[in-house]
């Protein structure tokens, strides 16, 4: 059974067709991509599979979930990370509590404890708290424990975010254009650190970018979307060498 | 030392604010200031969760502080003593003692749920939805109250004296300042204790970024509507205190002017400081009182002050920051609960 499953999605903006019988299936511990030109409706798609937006057509279910109609937050707990395409990190609070807020899902205590200090809330809070500094740990981003994430370079919060996006234990996480605005030097330890996360957490990874160097290096598989449709599927050789994809993204020669 | 450091202060201030009046060294009036300032605390701190913390706009607080005085004092009343609005009394005048501080929770309980039924078609979208809805409240509230002549309606409600003489009489005991003490230490308790734990602090993650928040498994419409109910329940139980304290209260006194001076008091502390926000509710409230004899130019001369202080400190006197992070020393004696856990995982 596969873990997620898109079928036949559309979405309507107005009058404006976004996404367009879109399909897709996730196996366990797969790394696949979506691609496509500036307004293709990738984001979109993502912000269906979360939630933001509700499908005028379709159907999306995940382990057996239909994820139709349920709140984000309903969504995400179930096991779906996801990171942003411009940082949405918490900048007014530490990198620590960033991690901490995101285990909201899996806060045992009752709205009581928090209320009046119980010793429920104490061992609970240290038990996040021990969850969040284990992850960071990992990561190596205890320095910046303290910190708050707007003072960090562009990468480490990066990093940070999908950190954040580990938090709830996911099954799959979606990064939105991670290596947008970075340099040769970032992209490369981005695509260490996508595929060490895919190894380390054994987690499905659907990525969206425009690097083409980060795509056809870390994905098995790549989607390609045009004015919401899926123009190409398959490897990245394919991908590489289909017309269809060219015209899309260079349009077509005049003769 | 850390350990003793909040219990010290809550028994210093307990000494001077308590054991005076009992004593007798202050006057009626300065007992009045003293339950005053605390009425005052207790809405600043509790408005400083929905207008700081959370980030959202509510300009009504003074409609739920008039839901809980006129819940409690219309209780103590009813039960207490003879009126003339509901006749003889029900329960004998000595039970006054343990019946107030019921009627103050349950002026808290039903501002609470009033509240809710603000909260849950208010926060279905963001903006400055609440801002509109809660400044309705606060003209229904008044109108609602004005047309019901059974308890008044626009000429008032009294009778509370009778209840705090009877209370008096009984143990003599500044009772009044008493109840109000141990609400507002409640209030901070609370309103300290939730925004430090991961739970409460989600609602500043809504704050900054509630989409975010939403995605990362936040569930922010039921935390809002939690936060918006303490907030409100807190306020309920101020407005009981204020009721009596007063002991004559009218629809207009819970309006648009109560409610601004509310306001006026979150932003002077600082917006997300809850020792601000008791800095800025002790400070207000004296300044009120010294400008007395300016008569009319009170209404001058306090908006001028607020004018300077907010262009010298656009953040208010703390901003967003407690009294911890300003004076560092001061930690020797006080530790954050944030702290406490954090060292507590370091150190394993």
């Amino acid at each position: 059974m596969p873990l997620l499953k898109v079928e036949k999605l559309t979405h309507f903006f107005g009058g404006l067709r976004s996404v367009d019988d879109f399909n897709l299936e996730l196996s366990e511990n797969e790394l696949v991509g979506l691609i496509g030109p500036n307004g293709a409706g990738k984001s979109t798609v993502f912000n269906l599979v979360c939630g933001l937006y509700r499908p005028t057509q379709g159907s999306i279910t995940f382990e057996g979930h239909d994820l139709i109609g349920r709140f984000p937050h309903q969504i995400t707990s179930l096991g779906i990370g996801r990171t942003f395409q411009n940082i949405r990190l918490w900048n007014e609070l530490s990198v620590i509590d960033n991690l901490r807020i995101a285990h909201f899902s899996q806060i045992d205590y009752k709205l009581l404890d928090s209320l009046f200090f119980t010793s429920r809330l104490v061992k609970d809070e240290q038990k996040v708290s021990q969850e969040a500094i284990d992850l960071l740990e990992k990561f190596n981003l205890i320095p910046y424990i303290n910190e708050l994430p707007r003072n960090l370079p562009y990468g480490i919060q990066r990093r940070v975010e999908i950190c954040r996006a580990l938090v709830m234990n996911p099954k799959i996480i979606l990064l939105d254009e991670p290596a947008a605005g970075m340099n040769q030097g970032e992209i490369d330890e981005l695509i260490k650190l996508v595929r060490w996360v895919k190894d380390e957490f054994k987690v499905t990874i659907w990525i969206i970018e425009h690097q083409m160097r980060v795509i056809m290096n870390i994905c098995e598989r790549i989607q390609v979307l045009d004015f919401g449709s899926t123009i190409a599927e398959g490897t990245p050789e394919e991908i590489r060498n289909n017309p269809q994809v060219i015209k899309a993204y260079l349009g077509e020669e005049v003769t | 030392m850390k350990r003793f450091g909040m219990p010290t202060l809550i028994g210093i201030s307990f000494l001077i604010c308590i054991v005076p009046s009992w004593l007798g060294w202050f006057s009626n009036y300065i007992q009045f200031i003293i339950a005053l300032i605390g009425i005052n605390i207790i809405l600043t701190v509790s408005l400083n969760l929905i207008n700081g913390y959370m980030g959202e706009f509510s300009v009504g607080h003074a409609a739920f502080m008039g839901v809980g005085a006129y819940s409690s004092s219309l209780l103590t009343v009813y039960l207490l003593t003879d009126s003339s609005f509901f006749g003889k009394a029900i329960l004998p005048e000595e039970l006054a003692i343990l019946i107030f501080p019921i009627t103050l929770i349950i002026g808290g309980i039903t501002a609470a749920l009033f509240s809710l039924l603000i909260a849950i078609p208010s926060f279905k979208t963001r903006g400055d939805y609440l801002a509109i809805v809660t400044l309705a409240v606060n003209f229904i509230f008044k109108s609602a109250i004005e047309n019901i002549d059974a308890i008044g309606g626009p000429r008032g409600f009294m009778g509370m004296g009778k209840v705090m003489k009877a209370m008096d009489n009984l143990v003599s005991f500044p009772w009044l300042i008493f109840w109000t003490f141990v609400v507002v230490v409640f209030s901070i308790y609370i309103i300290r204790n939730f925004v430090n734990s991961t739970m409460g602090k989600s609602i500043v993650a809504i704050r900054d970024d509630e989409i975010a928040s939403e995605l990362m498994t936040v569930n922010t419409r039921w935390l809002k509507i939690v936060a918006f109910m303490l907030s409100c329940g807190l306020a309920g139980m101020a407005g009981g205190l204020h009721a009596h304290t007063v002991t004559f209260i009218n629809p207009s006194s819970y309006f648009i002017l109560q409610s601004t001076y509310i306001l006026v008091m979150v932003y002077l502390g600082g917006m997300g400081s809850l020792s601000g926000s008791v800095i800025s509710a002790i400070v207000f409230t004296i300044l009120l009182e010294l400008l007395k004899p300016l008569d009319v130019f009170r209404w001058v001369v306090t908006p001028l002050l607020l004018i300077i202080l907010m262009l010298f400190r656009p953040t208010g006197i703390m901003g967003n920051r407690e009294l911890l992070d300003v004076f560092p020393t001061l930690k020797k004696y006080f530790s954050s609960l944030q702290e406490r856990l954090s060292n507590a995982i370091i150190k394993s």
